[in-house]
């Protein structure tokens, strides 16, 4: 440009600035007036390219949008991840096989319950001790497995009310959690990362009380549910901004490998709990709920419905639930502690810590080998897939048949579902796009690990 | 980890050795009693299968051959089978992998509609295979699921991009490609996803070196956890 004309102030802001490329000057722009930024050299084309997040209120955690505008339109979207990303998968390497549940519960921290399930599924695969673990572990694990999924959908309807506006939504969806968290807090003595379930079947039997108080919380839940739900089921506004916004068809679902509520909405009835059960789930009875809309409201009709659903499989669960015990038999690999849930949480319980520190030696030595050194795993490898909130729960699992894994990997389906922010939004206004990736309901800590 | 006496007890050559054990209580670095210390054990992974497979699995594998004679995949393509609690894998020769892919999609008698995405491992004692690429493909028509490995060396770490056939690979390899180097020739925009965009070297290899940060706490420092005390 032969004239300079400051369009920017440079001398101020030390972000605003500008730069020659081969498409012409670009500018850097950090809030401020619009109306004081003059309108560069006419007649060339004018793009401009917004940095949605990674700290934004409506992205969902740390997701970064990078969304080319034409007016209101957005022309192109891109997704920038990897804010979140802890090494989860690196680390596993060099913990016991026990030890890793403790990290795979911290990466979809809404959804920890199938995490540490889907790697206890694997892990027992690689024992080959599936058919060992106890009747009662698999149900405590089936019940906790959906009321997870109930909480972790309210969480889904709570922040994508808040961020299309609907605040009454965001409080209710929450206050509906800590019903089901509560739950989670009596029987693992953590509201979430409970490292719960383990190799062998779950840390700890529910508490004396425990079967009654579920069975009390649970029509509470019900009535609280219905009147969330019933705030946004058939809302104009609600439906105004939801229907037809994040359209993504069969074809485009399965290109891109989309799976759990976004496939459902496009029609197809495939669910992993059906399609190949695991935890016993063809003993249950449920259905699952489609939509053929395609869109970001038929995606929030199937989880209200997923819901009630959930709640089915938790009513057949309490009343299947006999005593017995929740861990495997085979002492060479079930944790040897009998934990319990104390003020501060959960730990060793009293009259174990006095057998094995004053009774037993052999207890002792047990304990110690098993707790430290852990067990070992023959060589080999599995793929595990259960289905979690959000679709397909992947993990693959390499033995080197020692005590920690050699390679331990997470498919999150947050993390292949964030790919269609494209497809779903690319031609439609930035207000659709939070739409969209609110009804793709992705969580970083999946995406990330 | 790797020495000479390997050589005495690994077994064949066709099975995978990806690590070799030595003494009988995994401790390093302490003075050892027990007179265990001069064991030195190979473990490698499960070794090739041969027909029938079992199940639905050699009804697969026979229309995974026609199809492949069909579509001009050679029939050398597949290296070896192996079924292994319950999972079948498919090792493919990489140069022959896109059409493999193209296979297992579009046969009807096959139809892997969903791409489960690469994950990636690396196995520094399998000498020329170090790096594998692990497909995880699910076929919804049929309820089937299976495994297609594919290995590069170290030396020359490409495997082709199956993206055309399977658009949800992209951020998989990415990924892939992130923490393992592998180099999938023909993806689009195979740029880093998690790590920065100027993050040297690739973390889930296992010559990465770990410590990162050197924590000194009254003179001493922690060790990064590969060279701590442990029963591995």
């Amino acid at each position: 440009m032969s004239e300079q004309v400051k369009f920017v102030d440079e001398d101020t802001d030390p972000y605003a600035t500008s730069y020659d490329t081969t498409e012409g000057t670009v500018y850097t722009v950090s809030g401020g007036d619009w109306d004081s930024i003059k309108a560069p050299s006419e007649g060339k084309q004018e793009r401009v390219v917004v940095n949605m997040g990674p700290q934004h209120p409506s992205t969902h955690g740390v997701l970064r949008l990078i969304l080319e505008l034409d007016g209101e339109t957005v022309t192109e979207a891109r997704c920038g991840i990897g804010y979140l990303h802890t090494g989860i998968e690196k680390n596993m390497e060099y913990r016991t096989w026990t030890q890793g549940v403790t990290y795979v519960t911290r990466m979809d921290y809404l959804a920890p319950f199938f995490n540490e399930t889907a790697y206890c599924l694997g892990v027992e695969k690689l024992l080959g001790v599936t058919d060992q673990i106890p009747e009662r572990a698999m149900t405590i694990r089936v019940m906790m497995m959906e009321l997870n999924r109930i909480s972790s959908h309210l969480v889904a309807l709570a922040t994508g009310g808040m961020e299309l506006g609907a605040l009454t939504a965001m409080t209710f969806g929450f206050r509906e959690r800590e019903l089901v968290l509560d739950i989670f807090e009596m029987i693992t003595g953590l509201r979430m990362n409970s490292a719960y379930v383990r190799p062998g079947g779950v840390a700890n039997d529910l508490p004396e009380d425990g079967e009654r108080r579920i069975r009390e919380t649970l029509p509470l839940l019900k009535k609280r549910m219905k009147d969330t739900t019933d705030l946004l089921v058939d809302n104009q506004i609600w439906m105004g901004r939801t229907v037809g916004v994040g359209y993504l068809d069969l074809a485009g679902c399965m290109a891109l490998g989309i799976t759990g509520p976004i496939l459902r909405s496009a029609g197809l009835p495939h669910d992993l709990r059906k399609a190949s059960p695991y935890c016993g789930y063809e003993t249950y009875e449920f259905d699952i709920p489609t939509q053929t809309t395609c869109d970001a409201y038929g995606r929030f009709l199937i989880r209200v419905a997923e819901m009630a659903e959930s709640m089915r499989i938790v009513e057949q669960c309490l009343d299947r639930l006999k005593p017995g015990p929740v861990m495997i038999e085979d002492r060479k690999v079930g944790w040897p502690a009998k934990l319990s849930i104390g003020s501060d949480g959960q730990g060793n319980s009293p009259e174990y810590i006095k057998e094995i520190m004053s009774q037993s030696m052999e207890a002792l030595i047990h304990h110690f080998k098993l707790v430290t050194e852990g067990f070992r795993v023959p060589a080999g490898q599995v793929y595990s897939a259960i289905e979690s909130p959000r679709g397909e729960l992947g993990v693959h699992i390499v033995s080197a048949g020692g005590t920690q894994p050699y390679r331990v990997h997470y498919r999150d389906p947050s993390f292949t579902n964030l790919q269609s922010v494209a497809s779903m939004s690319e031609g439609s206004q930035i207000a659709d796009v939070v739409a969209a990736v609110a009804s793709i309901d992705p969580v970083m800590g999946g995406v990330d690990r | 980890m790797t020495d000479n006496s390997l050589a005495l007890n690994a077994p064949g050559p066709e099975l995978d050795v990806i690590a070799v054990r030595h003494g009988a209580f995994g401790v390093s670095g302490s003075g050892d009693t027990s007179g265990f210390g001069g064991l030195t054990e190979a473990v490698a992974m499960p070794g090739p299968s041969a027909k029938p497979y079992g199940g639905w699995f050699d009804e697969m594998s026979e229309e995974l051959e026609l199809a492949m004679a069909d579509r001009g995949v050679v029939a050398g393509a597949i290296e070896k089978v192996v079924v292994d609690r319950g999972e079948i894998t498919f090792f493919v020769r990489r140069d022959q992998l896109v059409g493999f892919v193209q296979a297992l999609r579009d046969e009807p008698g096959l139809r892997f509609e969903l791409c489960l995405g690469v994950s990636g491992a690396h196995y520094p004692l399998d000498k020329g295979r170090e790096l594998h690429g692990v497909y995880h493909f699910r076929s919804i028509t049929h309820g089937r699921q299976i495994r297609v490995e594919v290995t590069c060396p170290d030396a020359d770490a490409k495997i082709p991009s199956i993206t055309a056939v399977y658009p949800t690979n992209n951020w998989h390899e990415r990924e892939t490609f992130d923490f393992f180097g592998i180099d999938f020739t023909g993806h689009p925009a195979l740029t880093r996803i998690e790590m920065p965009d100027d993050w040297p070297g690739h973390p889930q290899r296992k010559d990465y070196p770990l410590g990162g940060i050197p924590v000194v706490y009254k003179g001493a420092t922690v060790p990064p956890p590969d060279e701590r005390r442990s029963y591995a």
